[in-house]
């Protein structure tokens, strides 16, 4: 079985017990993202402290890849700068193109923490939206939140 | 053959296959091949498009090392061989389903054969030629669909009601994954111009009952659409006993090549429709002022056409009415109730739509609880099933039984018990995968 190079115990783990689930007030921005093409669905808000994501916090229904995808950008950008988790969010993307590649996954192991464990879904190109879908739904929200903030981030 | 060990439910009833499967897997070279480090490759969607026999493939090599030209063009032997390969594709095709050969028009899939009428139809309402304004759809009129439907026939009606100001309605669908006809009298009115259905569903596997909806459309004067996108292919489909306007099916699905479907119409509602493509080949006489078209068929085939592909239909038509449709649907039908038995002996397995084979085809849906549909596809695929997983271009009937998606297996000709067991093992595998075997749960 190949199986296991996709569905890594670090993957399963967050689909069982998925970090930070729920959608939180307060939020400046909500968006919905889905994937058209397997019915994948995300909800997703933001709540923003100046310029930190003081908070991420989202429903969703989808398989355990998309579902862990999520869980796991939940740990690597709560506290963090808009620009540098985007920055990461460009890595995860970098590793989702790595067709897998060890060599990247290597590279990216510190910056990326749990969410390295998506390589193996990189040798599956149906699979890779899948883990895209959380992360191009922060993108959107920053930056319709940034938009929303009076300061537009500079506090 | 089959390397799998199965695990026959209780009292499972294997009826012998009308169909020689042996012999039918040897006529298509794409299962001779392995897939995910060397497994047997079973292959479970034809629903989404059907693998294809050497004759067809050999028909369309054929034409293109020896006849290859534009039909209903040219001076020289190749048009003229073109041509009558072409037209005589399309008199087997019409055969095929009891049609006069006028009333057969091609085009790329049923997608196509749909929006080639929804277009019309609109297009009818702005029509120079009063003969082509019969059928024109406008403010106040009622375009019928079910719920049931295929995107395909669903989105092409909602845009016409968008183009014209018409009104889209819907029959809905019961908790047993049927057609709910109790406001069919109500729903299909005089206001009606158009009823869209299909015959099988691709998502529930349910077969209509398309009589009291043709007479009902009949009774009001309204016309009839039939996807036959997922019938033509399974069964025995008649136009003449079918008694509605529009037949369309698709090639790709039916055992030939991709990019060529049909358009049947009835010929006095074609001959009425104006065209929807237009250009060279569908055109009587053209001016710098203005241009007259030809009659049907030819008046919604615009361009040079998939010649090769309606020759490689030709040869997939040949092909099923050799094995006989009437053998082809009871093959399935043995197949789909054995399936259905295995898989709902599954604990925590949901199959969604009829759970029996009573009016039904071989499109099984299912859930697997705990098991997101993706990810018992993907368990499925490392065992070298391949099976589609999602909403089956079919999203609002996903949604009207409360599942985010399911995971769908189709069977054909080729399609024997190894490998519906090779499925229901590969279910059980997924439920030990993810650790939502209900033995483990008790354990």
């Amino acid at each position: 079985m190949q199986l296991q190079s996709m569905y890594q115990d670090i993957i399963l783990d967050h689909y069982r017990n998925p970090h930070g689930r729920g959608l939180r007030d307060p939020y400046e921005a909500e968006v919905h993202h889905v994937n058209p093409t397997c019915g994948d669905e995300v909800t997703l808000r933001v709540h923003l402290d100046g310029d930190t994501i003081a908070d991420v916090s989202y429903e969703g229904m989808g398989c355990s890849i998309s579902q862990a995808s999520v869980s796991a950008m939940y740990d690597l950008v709560i506290g963090r700068s808009v620009t540098d988790a985007l920055g990461t969010g460009e890595h995860f993307v970098t590793l989702m193109q790595s067709k897998g590649d060890a060599s990247v996954a290597e590279k990216l192991e510190d910056e990326l923490e749990d969410a390295v464990a998506f390589a193996g879904v990189s040798k599956y190109p149906a699979r890779i939206k899948c883990a895209l879908m959380s992360w191009m739904a922060l993108k959107d929200a920053s930056a319709r939140a940034l938009a929303a903030t009076p300061t537009g981030g500079q506090a | 053959m089959t390397q799998t060990v199965s695990r026959p439910a209780a009292g499972a009833q294997k009826p012998p296959l009308p169909l020689d499967v042996e012999a039918i897997r040897a006529d298509f070279p794409i299962l001779t091949r392995t897939v995910r480090d060397g497994k047997r490759l079973v292959y479970l969607d034809s629903g989404a498009t059907s693998q294809k026999p050497r004759s067809v493939l050999d028909a369309e090599r054929d034409f293109y090392e020896n006849h290859n030209a534009a039909p209903h063009r040219g001076a020289h032997q190749l048009a003229e061989e073109a041509t009558g390969l072409y037209e005589g594709a399309r008199a087997r095709i019409a055969e095929f389903i009891s049609a006069a050969v006028e009333e057969v028009v091609f085009t790329r899939n049923t997608t196509d054969a749909i929006n080639t009428v929804a277009y019309a139809l609109s297009n009818a309402a702005t029509a120079k030629e009063p003969s082509f304004r019969r059928y024109a759809v406008g403010q106040g009129d009622e375009i019928v669909v079910t719920e049931m439907e295929h995107h395909a026939n669903l989105v092409p009606w909602q845009q016409l009601c968008e183009r014209t100001g018409a009104t889209l309605r819907w029959l809905g669908l019961t908790d047993d994954g049927r057609l709910d006809l109790s406001d069919l009298g109500t729903v299909v009115n005089e206001r009606t111009r158009l009823v869209a259905v299909t015959q099988q569903s691709n998502i529930l596997g349910t077969i209509n009952p398309l009589e009291p909806i043709v007479a009902r459309a009949r009774e009001v004067g309204a016309l009839v659409l039939v996807d036959g996108a997922q019938s033509v292919p399974h069964q025995p489909v008649d136009v003449a006993t079918l008694g509605a306007d529009f037949l369309v099916f698709s090639g790709h699905k039916m055992l030939g090549p991709t990019g060529v479907g049909v358009l049947w119409g009835r010929y006095e509602v074609l001959d009425a429709l104006p065209p929807f493509m237009t250009g060279g080949s569908m055109i009587e006489v053209v001016r710098m002022e203005g241009s007259t078209f030809m009659p049907p068929p030819q008046r919604f085939e615009a361009g040079v056409p998939m010649t090769a592909q309606v020759v490689g239909l030709g040869a997939a038509v040949d092909y099923l009415q050799a094995l006989g449709m009437d053998r082809v649907q009871a093959h399935e039908e043995a197949l789909t109730g054995y399936a259905l038995e295995q898989l709902q002996a599954i604990p925590g397995v949901t199959v969604i739509g009829p759970p029996d084979t009573v009016a039904r085809g071989g499109a099984i849906s299912f859930t697997v609880e705990g098991i997101h549909p993706h990810d018992v596809g993907q368990v499925l695929d490392d065992l070298g099933i391949a099976v589609r997983v999602g909403h089956h271009c079919a999203w609002p009937v996903v949604r009207r039984y409360g599942v985010p998606a399911t995971t769908r297996a189709t069977f054909y000709v080729h399609t024997g018990y190894d490998d519906v067991d090779t499925l229901v093992e590969g279910v059980r595998a997924a439920q030990r995968f993810f650790g939502v075997t209900p033995e483990e749960a008790t354990a």
